[in-house]
């Protein structure tokens, strides 16, 4: 490694944490725009040099300032966490590049460097909480991510955004004050923050009861952040009444975020230490999976708001994901992992459809949403390949991680069935909600008095392209996603890749 | 186990759920964040007392002291953070019920859902 790419784990969090004062003072609001999207371009193209050395068998990690771990503050990135950042960066690259026009429409030019800084301050949490290696550390960034997420959310025109975020902002907070919780029971019986150091000293407690409360603290804290399904219910309206580019964002990755830790946590600290904790885990998630997949399903079916309906179904995908997990097998884990992948691919590219509506439309109930594929025939192709890839058409992503799915359920023997008709049941409820908006874009009447619109601006539908494209591209070679997901699940298990 | 030796979890956990009951019961904006402030502070004190060591006094060390016990530190700077933390997100959530007042003449939570249903 030459000597600049030691220190990437660190930039990878410091480009963008260090960019925002910058961006909070350049006032032509081109320049800002500018600033946020080059920045977070940069990011990501941290994030593929980070993945390239995990794939080469590298063991990133890094003491911030050379002071070694445990008592310094370690770094470290591994192939779950690879597969994350290629996520999260390549999400808000994508949406950044679609936001210029919506953002100038909505938001008073005054403002936007305030919202661009903010944006790139939830990039810096979210990255900030894959590349950390200490517990408390996390929380930090959880909360940088999740203040900034509440100001984007709330930074639209639609006022109907303020009660959402403020619920958000609620049920965000004792989320992350259970999780502190949890970190502060098991600093109290081992001593330590860092997470491979309280690996090793949780096994040596001999009370395990505070640890199994840290345990219900931190599995109920990040299952609320994540949208598990009882605890989902801050999610549909800061989804919908958020900014589009904002909705792009965040539905690709905020929830996949807090996932991720509820897995490193519960595999790497819970499982191995604990006795039977994976029976706890495996009966505790799975009736929520199930139910999560069936129940947001069915809100999704009679949504009449598009957003919406793309929000509920964002429930439903956390519920694959975590059914994939509860499993606790080696395939089921790959299959969550993918999911992550997959899900973050084909929502990002219905959203940027979303966007290229939103240009256009004056509002996006699926009523007035009628015969508007005349006029955009180019979104609403997209919007219609990037549905087959949720619903998991073979020949796209989202096919990729169902395939796993039913093939890790297969080993269950009868459980794996139930599952497989459950697996089933939700693509099938995904197909007739999808289809109710194809219905009407394709071959609902134009209704009376509707003024004429044109297709979408050029550059939110090339980027929009760009991602349905990628769909299928990983659909059809999806060599990268695997190999890392299957390495992912590998050190989830314990068993070195 | 002696249960009133450890009055300070009481304490804790007492402060956490009068936190917790105004967030889910109250109906006005103001007294939820107030609700969720006390709950974010029962944390607070949480990690405060786990630091505390009896007779153990303020980490500075200085020639001639060496058989002086110490209380732990660390707790105590993870709070100073996990404070600010916490006012960050209190004067975050004052900000939106200041954008709301403006939006919907009111900050009950009830007749703010009432006003968008029409």
């Amino acid at each position: 490694m030459s000597a600049w790419a030691q220190h990437l784990p660190a930039l990878q969090v410091g480009v963008p944490l260090l960019t925002t004062p910058i961006i909070v003072l350049l006032r032509p609001h081109g320049l800002s725009w500018a600033a946020a999207t080059l920045t977070s371009c940069f990011t990501f193209f941290i994030a593929v040099m980070l993945t390239v050395a995990v794939l080469q068998g590298q063991q990133v990690q890094y003491s911030m300032g050379a002071w070694p771990a445990p008592h310094g503050i370690a770094l470290s990135v591994d192939a779950f966490s690879a597969i994350l950042l290629l996520i999260v960066t390549g999400a808000s690259t994508v949406a950044l590049l679609a936001a210029r026009q919506i953002v100038n429409a909505e938001i008073e030019a005054s403002r936007q460097p305030l919202f661009y800084t903010a944006w790139l301050l939830a990039l810096a949490g979210f990255v900030g909480i894959l590349v950390s290696a200490d517990a408390f550390n996390i929380f930090v960034f959880m909360e940088i991510s999740s203040l900034a997420s509440y100001v984007l959310i709330a930074g639209g025109s639609d006022r109907r955004a303020l009660p959402a975020v403020f619920k958000y902002l609620v049920m965000g907070t004792i989320g992350a004050t259970f999780y502190l919780i949890g970190i502060g029971l098991i600093y109290l019986m081992t001593g330590t923050l860092n997470l491979a150091d309280m690996e090793v000293r949780i096994r040596e407690v001999s009370d395990q009861k505070p640890i199994l409360v840290a345990a219900g603290f931190i599995t109920i804290g990040l299952a609320l952040k994540a949208a598990v399904f009882p605890l989902h219910l801050w999610l549909p309206n800061a989804y919908t009444y958020a900014p589009v580019p904002v909705t792009v964002f965040l539905a690709a990755c905020s929830t996949k975020v807090s996932l991720y830790l509820l897995l490193r946590f519960d595999f790497f600290l819970f499982q191995p230490n604990l006795l039977n904790h994976n029976i706890q885990f495996s009966y505790f998630i799975m009736p929520l999976a199930i139910l999560a997949i069936l129940a947001a399903s069915s809100l999704a079916m009679f949504e009449r708001n598009l957003k919406r309906l793309l929000a509920y179904s964002s429930i439903a995908q956390v519920g694959y994901i975590l059914l994939g997990a509860s499993l606790v097998s080696l395939i089921g884990l790959t299959a969550s992992v993918i999911h992550m992948f997959n899900h973050a691919l084909a929502k990002a590219a219905l959203f940027l459809c979303v966007a290229c509506l939103a240009t256009r439309c004056a509002n996006l109930r699926i009523d007035s949403l009628r015969g508007v594929a005349k006029q955009m025939p180019w979104t609403m192709a997209a919007f219609l390949l990037a549905g087959l890839s949720l619903i998991g058409v073979p020949g796209t992503a989202g096919f990729i991680s169902k395939w796993y799915l039913i093939t890790a359920a297969l080993d269950e023997g009868l459980l794996g069935v139930g599952l497989i008709v459950v697996v089933a049941a939700g693509s099938l409820m995904a197909v007739y909600y999808l289809w109710r908006v194809i219905e009407a874009a394709y071959f609902g009447k134009t209704n009376e008095g509707a003024e004429i619109v044109g297709e979408a601006p050029l550059g939110i539908l090339v980027v929009c392209w760009l991602v349905v494209l990628s769909n299928y591209y990983f659909g059809l070679a999806p060599s990268l996603p695997t190999t890392l997901s299957s390495a992912a699940a590998q050190i989830l298990l314990g068993q070195v890749p | 186990m002696d249960w009133l030796g450890v009055y300070y979890y009481w304490a804790f956990a007492a402060l956490l759920m009068i936190g917790f009951y105004a967030v889910i019961a109250k109906s006005n904006l103001i007294k939820k964040l107030i609700g969720l402030s006390m709950f974010q502070s029962a944390v607070f004190l949480l990690y405060i007392t786990m630091g505390k060591i009896d007779d153990g006094t303020a980490p500075i060390y200085h020639e001639g002291i060496s058989q002086q016990i110490f209380s732990n530190p660390l707790p105590q700077v993870l709070i100073l953070t996990a404070i600010v933390v916490g006012i960050s997100t209190v004067a975050l959530g004052l900000g939106i019920i200041v954008r709301i007042q403006e939006e919907y003449g009111s900050i009950e939570e009830h007749e703010i859902l009432g006003i968008d249903e029409r």
